[in-house]
């Protein structure tokens, strides 16, 4: 009695486990289709691929993309004087488009901060060091908007980070996360987004998992938010322990993952589910 | 973070038609959720009103509910008649009122 | 004895993860604990907007997706053929659905200075329901159209 209870327990509770893992293959994006052709690079492609024609609708123009809200407002952000030391972003930095280019190399290793910092990091600099202003939380309105003022600069760039040099004892910490299996579910990133991308996990379409996009307005979240967000949502859909935003393990995550993205455009602020 | 982004052409043809588009940065709160921490639910807060006022006269207004996805976006159409102001508010529960003007020329 | 023991704890386990597999569904959109409305209190909506009056199919087109990608963003299109002119022209359209806790979810009001009778927005969706557009013309009359949306619950949120 007792053994069949345990069964049929065990079938219950592993039934969730065993839904999540059963993976089957779905219609392959057409990668030839030229709607697309912007979002493939090789072998890869961004979320935008498999994205349905509402959403992708929503990331193409401008106005229809929320995300423009917190870019609009890091834009106001940007020439305001704040902190102790009197300066602004501008002040420093001159007009924002100055910063072309500048986000595809990120996260890098920084001689001068003895460390690799993402783009979140750096704009965390910049204002607690050089601006001697309150530091912004890592997902507040303000960072995400910044970041994403920066990084749009770049849209449509090449994402070009490098894994040598001091860069790659951080790449290679990230890819051992990367491929680490973790959580209850026993999964690493690689089992959903190397072995499977393209296939389906129940009704979810398998991604690259490329984070070309972020800081990113999801329709779920209906709002924008991080890469190292993600990264969370990840962690926890496995069962795992997630890290915090702009931990270490994030931080050599992010370089995986970019690496991993080398050649996509930089979209953001990407609209996906 | 009460922010709205309004677009509209600038100068319309006396009789056109022309689109507008808005979008407000609001989380439309619905009231149904309940704070993780103090499993106290978070009260209903929704922008409830939208109107567009074309010169002193209400074209078009709209009414919204807690079905209404965060940050409200809305497109509509309008009547090119005269050179002008075309005034958008937002009015939330509790009754702040957020407002933006847009001119337009009319030939 | 030890039997007895075991089938209380188990079937508390049981029950655990079944409520909380009901308040995942349910908190996905709208949150915990919350009924959703039945199709009757939809159609009740309809019948309070048009007073009882009678309602005909036609003159509304609905565009949405098959498919929700995400039940929180759903964009929705919506145009009413009319002149709009001073003597004939859409007065108000609403939306109401039958499967989210309250069947409302917008009015739009217009005026013959609208030009046409059109409007996009996004709108949240708990589940696969329907998505009821009730016009009421300058005269007085009514006009209806539906369309059944299906949304994706559950996957890979992040």
């Amino acid at each position: 009695m007792v053994a069949f209870k345990l069964g049929a327990l065990f079938v219950a509770a592993a039934g969730f486990v065993m839904a999540n893992a059963a993976v089957y293959a779905a219609d392959a994006p057409n990668l030839n289709d030229p709607k697309i052709a912007k979002y493939v690079a090789g072998d890869k492609w961004s979320g935008y691929v498999t994205s349905t024609p509402e959403t992708r609708k929503m990331q193409d123009d401008d106005f229809e993309n929320p995300s423009f809200v917190w870019v609009d407002q890091a834009r106001a952000l940007w020439d305001k004087v704040d902190g102790k030391a009197g300066k602004s972003c501008a002040s420093c930095h001159g007009e924002v488009e100055k910063l072309k280019g500048a986000s595809t190399t990120y996260p890098k290793f920084v001689d001068k901060h003895n460390d690799l910092i993402t783009v979140e990091h750096q704009i965390g600099i910049c204002r607690t060091k050089y601006m001697e202003a309150d530091a912004w939380k890592w997902e507040g309105d303000q960072m995400l908007g910044m970041s994403a003022l920066v990084r749009l600069q770049s849209r449509g760039m090449p994402v070009n980070v490098s894994i040598d040099g001091k860069n790659k004892p951080f790449y290679e910490k990230g890819r051992e996360f990367y491929y680490q299996r973790r959580g209850h579910f026993d999964f690493s990133c690689a089992h959903c987004h190397v072995d499977n991308y393209g296939n389906m996990i129940r009704s979810e379409l398998l991604s690259h998992g490329m984070p070309n996009g972020f800081p990113q307005y999801r329709l779920k979240w209906q709002k924008l938010g991080s890469m190292h967000r993600r990264f969370r949502g990840c962690n926890k859909n496995t069962r795992a322990e997630p890290y915090k935003q702009g931990s270490p393990e994030y931080t050599a995550l992010e370089l995986y993952t970019m690496w991993r993205a080398s050649g996509l455009p930089v979209e953001t602020p990407a609209v996906r589910k | 973070m009460a922010k709205a982004r309004i677009k509209v052409p600038s100068s319309a043809k006396k009789g056109e038609i022309f689109e507008i588009k808005t979008l407000m940065s609001h989380n439309m709160e619905t009231g149904r959720r309940k704070d993780k921490k103090t499993g106290e639910l978070i009260p209903r807060k929704i922008i409830n009103k939208f109107e567009c006022v074309y010169n002193g006269k209400t074209v078009f207004s709209a009414d919204f509910h807690p079905s209404i996805s965060a940050n409200p976006y809305l497109a509509f159409s309008c009547r090119a008649t005269e050179s002008g102001k075309l005034e958008f508010r937002w009015t939330e529960d509790g009754g702040a009122v957020t407002s933006e003007t847009k001119e337009i020329q009319v030939s | 004895m030890s039997d007895t023991v075991s089938n209380v704890a188990i079937l508390d386990r049981r029950q655990v993860l079944t409520a909380a597999g009901a308040v995942a569904v349910a908190g996905f959109v709208m949150g915990p604990g919350f009924a959703f409305a039945k199709p009757e209190d939809a159609a009740a909506r309809v019948k309070e907007a048009t007073g009882g009056a009678a309602v005909k199919e036609g003159r509304i087109t609905i565009q949405l997706p098959q498919i929700a990608e995400n039940g929180n963003t759903v964009p929705v299109t919506v145009s009413v053929e009319s002149p709009m002119s001073d003597a004939d022209f859409v007065k108000v359209a609403h939306i109401f659905v039958d499967g989210n806790p309250t069947p409302d979810v917008a009015s739009f009001h217009f005026s013959p200075m609208s030009g046409k009778a059109d409007f996009s927005t996004r709108i949240r969706l708990a589940k696969t329901q329907n998505v009821i557009v009730v016009a009421q013309m300058s005269d007085g009359s009514f006009f209806t159209a539906s369309q059944q949306i299906k949304v994706t619950i559950g996957g890979c949120g992040g």
